[in-house]
Parts: structure tokens; C-alpha cells; sequence
């Protein structure tokens, strides 16, 4: 029986949820539960990792390493990671502090075409001996060669894992079935799967991740993650059970605290809104539901038309300001017709 | 008065500076100096009739006859070549991020390059944002951050960019505080890989106590202008707007002149039209 490893980053991708705001006392909280039920990794802090707190994306009440801090200090068995994309996050602003805190896992991550600004935050980590993940976000806006030559630099860079985020929640079950078997045949280093519920696939995709050999699964209690959320924790842990593979964890623990969490953490848990449809389809950063309404709002438009045209801007994670711009400019070209966005789906490269 | 001008590192920053150079009517070009002969910039430079060498530093000892070098190596390189160039007699403005000398950003201060004989060009970010938020630092009470998020595209980064992007954050907020007083900043870079390839845009939120719109308005259509005079395809993409909790956001595209690099690379374009216009400053 296969060990699936689970990492539960609801104290990161939940900050999505609720601009940022997790309060400190959550993260003990949740910290305290994850550790007596046995979740091998919790993931901690801003939504889009270290040094992410900003008027861009959204300020947290308190500092990153406050957050670690806390949960530092509520953890024995469960590993502490966090997420770290240069561009936001650097070594010496926040890498270092964050060890000196005593973090065990960095998941450096870059858009999926772009794994080379990981390397110097990637050899960092691992010299200081910790754990380096590289994480490719965005993914589905590449094709699978693009991304399997990308997840081999991380390899290359000393990536003890390489994990795939579904950060647009787009991809079907095939193109699991065909990335993760092309990593698998090309990298020696294990391999993890990150989804997004916006086409409510996040666990079958999670489920194929694992068939064809991922053997790291993100999962958010209650799906508590960015947009749709994340694949759900209190469904993955019996689903893989089911399918013959195991997580360790305590499940009993797991289901009291997805009713505890709606009192405390978790408040509105995610669901897969219309809106979360189109980013999906539209492949932009599920982080961006939020923003897209705002914007909408504040400039009189269907934000069906603001998903369209930001869809062909292709953005990335992180240029939350170009929604602003793009509403903006969408503004003053009242008569403009966006309602060919609806008869154009695009799909995932394959 | 005319200057005699060379330039050191022969990659996508020194070929787009080599054109752009040709092309003033104050400087008399001496040489184009790298270490490859296959190099892709030695190559175009030939093709154009100008004085090439790959003898790198020491084409400079054996010539020290130049007013001004551009240097376009690296930030270690630039450092090593600075001891030889001091010994020279030689004034440098220097492209990398090697922060040798005084930051410049043309428009406020491009007298430094008379007084200092190495001046440092910041980032592509620094010479897109701060020309303007120099401006908002005087239309404000009390500044109380800055925050400044670039996009480039992904071709037009190359490795050495890449593999310094923290280089790149602390330089750029290093300069911010510099140039605006602004205690508390922080700077983000996108790299987007789309094509067709996007334009360099950067979008700066600024919080202040008391920030007075009109008399910004007013002012920055000017300041822009003067801008415009050393980049041509500066331009303002949002207007700015102060939001509901008072922030004020704003945001510029630049694009590149297309001389060697394409277009869309405004961020390298930007870096090179700032450091022509300083060394231009020792001709008036």
C-alpha cells in the first residue's frame, strides 16, 4: 500500500479566501488540530507565500513571520512549510528569516515558464538543510514539454520534489493522466499535485494525480484555497483509502475539525461559483476572483467581459494590478463586443 | 563640446546602447569592446563599420583615450573593470548592478555624472517609476509607502536578470528610498511569458497622510514630457486614482524603440536612453 503524503496549505491558500486576514489565533488553532491528526506538512502564510503582503494582491494584519511564529510554536510532528515566489519574496527579506524561525519546507515557485529565477532561492534552502520543493504555478498555460523541461531545471537546481499547481483549476483528468506521466518518465525526484476546484475536478484530478504516480497531494480543509478552493482534505483522505492507498492520517480528527473550522478559520467555506467557471476556462489565477469583482464593480462592468480580455492578456500570478488597468481601459471602449468570450473555450496545451 | 564615448560587454544591453549612440550627434563612438568574436553584438557591430575588439578590459589599457565608458558587463565584472578605469582616468556609467557609484535617474539628477566619475543607472524599474513618484514625494504630506510592481516580458529577461531578481528588488527599493524619502517600499516583478510579448508596464500605489490630486494633475503631464525627451515611448497606461482607502494608483508602458532589441524589451530600452542622456549631460 502506497503512502500518499499529504500537505494541508488551507493557512496559506485560504488567505485567498478571506483578503489576507487569517488571524493568528486561527493559525494556532488549526495548527494544534493538524498536528494531533497526523498531517505530515502544514503550509503557512499570505496567499501568494513569503513577501507577499502588499496592496497588489492584499496586506496582512500581521507579518509573515508572526504567522510562522505561531505556528512554529504549535508544532511537534507536522513539518512547517511556506510558499516562496521570487519576484515577491527574496532571500534575504524573507528566506533566512523564515529559517531562523525554523521553517522546514520552502516551495519555491515561478510561473510554469519561468523555473529559472528559482535557482538561486532553491540552492539557498538546500545549502542551509532544509527541504526545497519547486513548484511550477500556472501550469496549464504550458504545454507538457514546456513543463517537463522546466520541472527538470528545478531538479537540476537541488528540488527534493517537484510539484504541478492547477492554479487556474483548469485541467481535465486526461491532462493529469498526461503530464504526470511525462514527469514521472523524466525526473527521478518525487512528484506532487496542487489543484483548484473550478471545473469541480480538483479531486479527480487529485485521484489521477496519484494513479499515475504523484505521490504528494495539496488539500485545503474544506477546500479552503483561492477561488472554487482547493482539492478538499475531509474527501482525498477516504477517496485514496478507497483506491487503496494510504495518508496516515487521522480521519476521525479530520472530520470533527471540517465542522469546527466553519466557527473559526474557515467561516465561508469555497465553492464553485460562475465566476470560478470562466477563470477556469479563461485560465487565469483562481486568486483573481476577488479582484475581477472589485474591479467590475468599480468601473460598471459584466465581469464576464473583464474575464474575457484578461484571458487574452494572459496574465500571470501576481499582476493583480492589470486588472485594474484592463477595467479601466475596458471603460472607456463602451461598445466594444466581448460576447465572442463565450463561444471560445480554450483548453490546456497538451 | 563633443565626448569620446566606448562600451564594455557586448550583449543585448551594450548592442541596443551601440545604436542608440550612433545615432547622437554629441558623442564620438571609439569602441565596442567584448571578449567573444562569436558574439552576436561583435557580429552586428562589425556589420555596421564600427571599431570592434574582444580584448575586453585591456583594449582600454592600450587606449585609454575615451572620456566615458558604458559598462554592460555584470555586476562582478563592472566591479573588477572599475579599478582599471579609475586608474585611467576614465568616468564610467555603469548599467549593472554593481552600485559603485551614485544612483541616477536623469531627470533628477544627471549633474551627478560632472561631480562623479561613476554614476549607476539603477534598475529598469527604478528609471520607469521613480521619474514620477519623485513628483507624487512633492505632492504628498507625509509619504508613507511605495509600492511599485513591474511586468516584462520573458524574452526580454535575460539569465543574469533572472538569476539576480533579488538584485533587482533590493537595488530598486534601495533607489525608491533614495529618491523619494520614502521610508517604507516594496518593489515586485512579473515576468510574463504571452505572446505577442507585453510591453513593460509598472503600476506604483503610494499612501501618504495627505496627497494633493490636483496639484499632482496639474504637474504630471510635464513630467512626463521630460520623460519623453530621453524615451520616447513613455507613456502613462492608468490614470491615477485614489482609491477607496485613499490609495493613489497610477501606472506607465514603455516601449522600446526597437534600435537592436525588439519593442517590447522598454525595460532595457528605458535603462539605455537614461544612461545616453547622462552622458549627453558632459557635451552641454
Amino acid at each position: 500500500m502506497r503512502t500518499i503524503t499529504i500537505c494541508d496549505p488551507s493557512l496559506r491558500d485560504g488567505n485567498h479566501c478571506v483578503k489576507h486576514k487569517i488571524d493568528l489565533d486561527s493559525v494556532a488553532r488549526y495548527c494544534k488540530f493538524a498536528d494531533e491528526a497526523r498531517i505530515p506538512i502544514i503550509e503557512v502564510g499570505h496567499g501568494n507565500g513569503l513577501g507577499a503582503s502588499s496592496l497588489l494582491i492584499g496586506q496582512m494584519p500581521h507579518s509573515d513571520f508572526q504567522m510562522l511564529t505561531v505556528a512554529r510554536g504549535n508544532l511537534k510532528r507536522t513539518k512547517l512549510g511556506v510558499l516562496v515566489i521570487p519576484g515577491l519574496g527574496t532571500i534575504k527579506k524573507d528566506i533566512q528569516p523564515a529559517i531562523d524561525i525554523g521553517v522546514d519546507v520552502f516551495r519555491v515557485a515561478s510561473h510554469v515558464t519561468e523555473a529559472d529565477i528559482t535557482q538561486k532561492h532553491i540552492e539557498y534552502v538546500r545549502n542551509k538543510g532544509k527541504t526545497a520543493y519547486g513548484v511550477l504555478m500556472m501550469s496549464a498555460l504550458a504545454n507538457t514539454k514546456i513543463l517537463v523541461s522546466e520541472a527538470k531545471k528545478m531538479e537540476e537546481y537541488g528540488a527534493e520534489t517537484f510539484l504541478i499547481m492547477d492554479s487556474t483549476g483548469t485541467y481535465m483528468p486526461r491532462d493529469i493522466e498526461d503530464r504526470i506521466k511525462a514527469l514521472k518518465d523524466n525526473l527521478s525526484i518525487r512528484i506532487g499535485f496542487h489543484g483548484h476546484n473550478n471545473l469541480g475536478l480538483a479531486i479527480a484530478n487529485s485521484l489521477v494525480a496519484v494513479q499515475y504516480g504523484a505521490d504528494i497531494i495539496d488539500a485545503c480543509i474544506r477546500g479552503f484555497g483561492a477561488g472554487a478552493g482547493n482539492t478538499q482534505l475531509e474527501i482525498i483522505i477516504p477517496v485514496l483509502e478507497q483506491y487503496g492507498f494510504n495518508t496516515d492520517i487521522d480521519f476521525q480528527r479530520v472530520i470533527v475539525e471540517a465542522d469546527n473550522v466553519m466557527n473559526y478559520l474557515v467561516k465561508n467555506a469555497p465553492i464553485t461559483a460562475p465566476i470560478n467557471i470562466l477563470t477556469g476556462l479563461h485560465k487565469l489565477f483562481s486568486g483573481f476572483e476577488k479582484p475581477i469583482v472589485k474591479a467590475s464593480k468599480l468601473y460598471g462592468l459584466q465581469y464576464s467581459s473583464l474575464i474575457f480580455e484578461l484571458g487574452n492578456r494572459k496574465l500571470v500570478a501576481g499582476q493583480e494590478d492589470l486588472i485594474l488597468e484592463v477595467a479601466q481601459n475596458l471603460k472607456r471602449r463602451p461598445h466594444e463586443d466581448f460576447t465572442n468570450g463565450w463561444g471560445r473555450i480554450p483548453c490546456p496545451q497538451s | 563640446m563633443k565626448i569620446t564615448a566606448g562600451i564594455i560587454g557586448t550583449g543585448n544591453i551594450g548592442t541596443d546602447l551601440l545604436v542608440k549612440i550612433l545615432k547622437s550627434k554629441s558623442i564620438d563612438f571609439a569602441a565596442f569592446v567584448g571578449r567573444r568574436s562569436d558574439s552576436d553584438g561583435i557580429r552586428k557591430a562589425n556589420s555596421m563599420g564600427v571599431n570592434t575588439s574582444i580584448n575586453g578590459i585591456d583594449y582600454f589599457v592600450a587606449n585609454p583615450k575615451v572620456d566615458i565608458v558604458f559598462d554592460c558587463t555584470d555586476a562582478f565584472t563592472a566591479q573588477r573593470n572599475w579599478t582599471i578605469f579609475q586608474n585611467l582616468g576614465i568616468k564610467v556609467i555603469d548599467l549593472t548592478p554593481a552600485k559603485i557609484g551614485p544612483m541616477c535617474i536623469p531627470i533628477i539628477n544627471r549633474d551627478v555624472i560632472i561631480t562623479n566619475n561613476n554614476v549607476n543607472m539603477v534598475t529598469c524599474g527604478g528609471q520607469a517609476s521613480i521619474p514620477l513618484l519623485n513628483l507624487i514625494s512633492i505632492c504628498c504630506i507625509d509619504l508613507k509607502y511605495i509600492e511599485i510592481v513591474s511586468q516584462i516580458s520573458s524574452k526580454s529577461a535575460g539569465i543574469a536578470t533572472r538569476v539576480n531578481i533579488d538584485h533587482y528588488i533590493h537595488t530598486t527599493e534601495d533607489a525608491i528610498r533614495n529618491f523619494t524619502n520614502c521610508k517604507t517600499c516594496k518593489v515586485i516583478l512579473n515576468l510574463n511569458p504571452a505572446e505577442p510579448c507585453v510591453d513593460m508596464q509598472t503600476t506604483m500605489f503610494v499612501q501618504a497622510e495627505e496627497i494633493d490630486f490636483g496639484k499632482l494633475q496639474e504637474s504630471l503631464n510635464d513630467r512626463i514630457k521630460l520623460v519623453r525627451q530621453y524615451v520616447p515611448n513613455y507613456e502613462l497606461v492608468m490614470m491615477p486614482v485614489i482609491n477607496e482607502d485613499g490609495t493613489l494608483i497610477l501606472g506607465v508602458r514603455v516601449k522600446g524603440a526597437g534600435d537592436y532589441l525588439p519593442s517590447y524589451a522598454g525595460n532595457l530600452d528605458i535603462i539605455n536612453c537614461a544612461a545616453l542622456n547622462v552622458a549627453e549631460r558632459l557635451t552641454a
